[in-house]
């Protein structure tokens, strides 16, 4: 159960290694804190994450759940299985998602495919998973990590952007659809981060890092927001590049 | 039944349930009947601060009458002053009725907006619990409505565990439907106050301290000033008094009540209009305003025991992200650490718009029950402040480890562990209230927190 100071009793992580996931839980995991899940692919990585948490706090009582994030079908059993180990999940952050930068899909199709199947149907399948479980309990707060690349995809990774607009409106549109269960939706567009994710690749305008952006969602959380963009900034840009003329913004170096 | 989205006064932790309002026996019956895997708890008016009276994705059963168009369900015995009436009713209702009979309601909160089932269920007490303790004490008996939808009468003698159990028990043993209360007799609707100025916490704690003088006064109550520093921390107006006999009263009508609202709180309050720098000011404008030398005066009734209903719906002053009250009780030689939780508070820059210290007296039959022999100190905050939560565990632990407690139907962030250690039979009150209630029916957003429904069961 949330409290009145704005902590959450229990909170999930689906993605439990992502490196902004992380950040987010440095910042939520406070006193009233009692469990938190990871769920991950890979637990023993996972397992490093939480070590860190539980040193700061001792109280905490971790629990683990292995998923494949691009396994739209499991959803519903993951899921349920996080809220027999806990009961009611108070705050779940979704931070699945790849990159793939610069991957050639003419030549792989197949990483076309699990590009989708994770950071769209396996994702909005578990958003729904999710949305139904907190409509149960007459509350709970779904964190999506959305992106700006979303906002007007691009031509660099046409599969990412595309796969994050249609996340980014399917989010926008559950909160909605939650508007009276005492649920909700915030989504989050961060710029380009910093993390291993975009190791090697040229820093866009008004990049961040991790730790910056987890501010801004416990930010959001306090506030009721329902997006939040990272840094806030990226707002005002997204409002002149998504009405650039078509002919200027594929010649836009970005 | 309606989705309604509920909180408790401090407009904190809002979550949604299936609320239907009614004081109908039958019709609770049938709710309750229907009610789903997450259970079902009672609300009255919404007066206690936390997530007493909510169940998120749950039942609510709303049994308020205050807009009654029989009346007030409630009959007084004019010989005896005993109150027969509807767990529903207010005492605000109580008051208008009984007032101008003579008789005043044993204990009365700081708030008369709380119904007979509110105040049995978190054992309230008021300026007079180390004279009369708390309002469980003046309760003769009560019907509770169990989950199969029996009604069972409790009292101190037919089943004691039972009756003592629900005392206190944040409504989670049962519904209480009705009650029978025994009323204190009044001359007049004047109470005679005696106001002091006391320059420091040292001054505060001895004016008040059981030396035999604080014990004479009936009511007794001290507002303190968290924001004065050096040597003013902890200054304060101390008010004591006692109901005023007839003959005090120069007026041919010494029953009068007249409790009427005057203004109400606006809806568009922003968050941090109560911060530090207004605080201080009303602080200061306060304490100045009291009188230096010891004062003997009049005051009505709403006056000295509901200031703050005099200002409708106030709990908006805070804005939209809500207030929190944070009291708590420590022994009666623990005054070192009612200082060191002022001086944390002050340090930290949290402004308290009120802040009242009492001396209570001994703890009752209840194993719930706060109050109990030592010094509580009440004090109400923003809830959006900066870094609050790290700041009360740190204040949690001062008020554990000196062997005192929270008020669970004002608390709104403790910990399952902070319940366990403040409070030594709990274990019992568990097993009587798992008894009461094999089935697990009740269930609010406070018990989830705090794990006081079988912690096996967190949804």
């Amino acid at each position: 159960m949330k409290n009145g100071v704005g902590v959450a009793q229990n909170i999930v992580l689906f993605g439990g290694t992502s490196e902004i996931g992380q950040a987010i839980l440095r910042r939520v995991v406070k006193p009233g804190v009692s469990r938190l899940v990871l769920v991950s692919r890979d637990i023993d990585a996972a397992n490093r994450v939480s070590q860190e948490l539980v040193g700061a706090h001792p109280e905490l009582d971790v629990h683990h759940v292995r998923y494949e994030a691009s396994d739209a079908t499991s959803m519903e059993h993951v899921v349920a299985e996080v809220a027999d180990s806990i009961g009611d999940i108070d705050i779940a952050i979704v931070a699945q998602g790849l990159l793939n930068e610069g991957a050639d899909y003419y030549a792989n199709p197949a990483g076309l495919v699990e590009m989708v199947n994770v950071n769209f149907t396996g994702e909005m399948v578990l958003l729904y998973a999710l949305a139904a479980r907190m409509r149960s309990q007459g509350y709970g707060k779904i964190v999506v990590l959305s992106s700006v690349a979303g906002e007007r995809v691009r031509r660099g990774n046409p599969v990412y952007g595309a796969t994050k607009a249609g996340l980014d409106g399917f989010a926008l549109a559950l909160d909605h659809e939650l508007v009276g269960s005492g649920a909700s939706v915030l989504v989050v567009r961060p710029g380009f981060v910093t993390t291993k994710m975009t190791t090697g690749m040229k820093k866009a305008p008004l990049s961040t890092n991790p730790e910056t952006v987890a501010q801004i969602v416990e930010k959001g959380i306090a506030s009721d927001k329902k997006v939040v963009w990272a840094p806030a900034p990226l707002h005002w840009m997204f409002l002149i590049l998504k009405n650039l003329p078509i002919a200027i913004w594929r010649r836009l170096p970005i | 039944m309606t989705m309604q989205r509920l909180s408790g006064w401090g407009r904190t932790a809002w979550t949604v349930a299936d609320v239907i309002n009614t004081t109908d026996e039958n019709t609770i019956r049938s709710t309750l009947a229907l009610a789903g895997d997450r259970g079902a708890i009672a609300r009255g008016l919404g007066r206690s601060y936390g997530a007493a009276a909510q169940n998120a994705g749950g039942t609510v059963v709303e049994i308020t009458s205050e807009h009654d168009p029989m009346g007030i369900d409630a009959v007084l015995d004019p010989i005896s002053g005993i109150l027969d009436v509807a767990s529903s009713v207010s005492l605000d209702s109580i008051l208008r009725m009984c007032v101008p009979r003579g008789w005043f309601v044993p204990v009365t909160p700081g708030t008369r907006f709380v119904t007979i089932g509110g105040a049995i269920a978190s054992d309230v007490h008021g300026k007079n619990h180390h004279f009369d303790g708390s309002f469980g004490q003046h309760v003769l008996s009560m019907s509770v409505m169990l989950p199969s939808g029996e009604i069972i009468d409790l009292s101190p003698e037919v089943n004691p565990a039972w009756f003592w159990a629900t005392v206190g028990g944040m409504g989670l043993t049962g519904i209480v439907i009705r009650a029978s209360l025994q009323m204190l007799r009044i001359e007049s609707s004047q109470v005679r106050v005696e106001t002091e100025r006391l320059a420091n916490f040292d001054a505060v704690c001895d004016a008040m301290s059981g030396d035999g003088e604080d014990d004479s006064y009936r009511y007794s109550v001290c507002w303190v000033d968290l924001l004065a520093t050096g040597s003013s921390m902890g200054r304060g107006v101390l008010t004591r008094g006692d109901h005023a006999s007839a003959a005090e009263v120069d007026n041919d009508d010494p029953l009068r009540y007249d409790p009427r609202l005057r203004v109400s709180a606006p809806g568009w309050v922003p968050n941090g209009l109560l911060n530090k720098l207004s605080i201080k000011a009303f602080n200061e404008a306060w304490y100045r305003k009291a009188p230096s030398k010891r004062h003997v005066g009049m005051e009505s009734i709403p006056a000295f025991f509901h200031p703050l209903d005099g200002v409708n719906k106030w709990n908006r002053l805070y804005g939209p992200q809500g207030f929190i009250q944070y009291q708590f009780i420590v022994p009666l030689d623990r005054t070192d650490v009612l200082r060191k939780v002022i001086e944390t508070f002050s340090s930290a820059g949290v402004a308290s718009f009120l802040a009242v210290l009492k001396r209570m007296g001994p703890q009752n039959l209840a194993p719930l029950s706060f109050p109990t022999e030592g010094w509580t100190l009440t004090l109400d905050m923003a809830a959006g402040i900066k870094g609050l939560a790290e700041l009360l565990a740190s204040v949690d632990s001062m008020v554990l480890d000196a062997g005192g407690r929270h008020y669970l139907a004002k608390d709104s962030h403790v910990s399952p562990s902070a319940v366990r250690r403040g409070y030594p039979r709990f274990e019992e009150w568990m097993s009587t209230r798992d008894a009461m209630d094999p089935a697990g029916l009740w269930r609010s957003d406070l018990a989830r927190r705090l794990g006081l429904v079988d912690p096996r069961r967190n949804s």
